[in-house]
């Protein structure tokens, strides 16, 4: 009996470890974007409703420092890069969605905003870092992923945006690659 | 000896084996993902309390008790301190 209970036991380790698979790895770049549908501000956001646009999605939460670091140059990045087929979409990954409100009440955000309490789309997009930004080009696919935000990566963001807005020019807005 | 004669009573020598095995259920408790640290990131969740309160206690303590170190991560032990 004990024996068996001992087979139990180790049986549910194996399954614990099993289960402790991490999420699901970063799309490289190329990949296509994994699609999803979440509420915002504004009302339903749909990634694949964006494309032929350049898009910088931004995942971001309250209690992270640097994505408050990151708001204003999002603000002005859509402001200034808008009209060249930039949009700018922040998924909030807070679990109480008060504190999103807090916080966008104290940061304004000047792009488009959606709600991500259950860390569906982080998953799938495999975050491993707080704030994580994926460029995704006007056909859906991943042009680059981004972990973190420093003052030192605008300048490397920003020549890659700009970069992608190019190439889409030159393409006629098909592709950015 | 009261400790052995209790874990001898086979009900309850199964509830211990019972508890043990349980215990490994705890290693399923994954560590939080990157956008799941928001009560981890509270002020409240410091090991250190408030910087500034912390600063001015190794201020009193080399002032009045001619103590410093022992705060944090130490230096490399060339007693040059």
């Amino acid at each position: 009996m004990a024996v068996s209970s001992l087979r139990a036991g180790l049986a549910g380790v194996v399954a614990n470890l099993a289960a402790q698979a991490p999420a699901l790895a970063a799309p490289e770049p190329g990949a296509a974007a994994p699609d999803f549908e979440l509420d915002g501000p504004a009302g339903r956001v749909q990634l694949s409703k964006l494309q032929g646009k350049l898009v910088y999605l931004d995942f971001w939460a309250s209690w992270c420092g640097p994505c408050r670091q990151s708001f204003p140059w999002m603000n002005d990045a859509q402001a200034r890069l808008g009209p060249r087929g930039l949009q700018v979409l922040g998924v909030n990954l807070d679990a109480r969605s008060a504190d999103a409100d807090k916080f966008l009440a104290e940061t304004p955000a000047r792009f488009q905003v959606a709600f991500d309490p259950k860390g569906d789309t982080p998953k799938r997009y495999g975050v491993k870092g707080m704030p994580t930004s994926v460029l995704i080009g006007p056909d859906g696919r991943v042009l680059l992923t981004h972990s973190g935000f420093r003052p030192d990566d605008k300048a490397e963001l920003e020549a890659r945006i700009t970069d992608a807005l190019n190439r889409m020019a030159a393409t006629g807005g098909r592709s950015a690659t | 000896m009261r400790l052995i004669t209790t874990f001898t009573r086979p009900a309850t020598a199964a509830a211990a084996l019972a508890a043990l095995l349980v215990l490994p259920g705890c290693a399923n408790l994954a560590s939080p993902q990157a956008w799941e640290k928001g009560d981890l990131a509270r002020p409240a969740m410091r090991m250190d309390g408030d910087p500034l309160e912390g600063r001015f206690s190794q201020h009193i303590f080399a002032s009045k008790e001619a103590a410093a170190g022992g705060a944090g991560v130490g230096g490399g032990g060339c007693g040059c301190n």
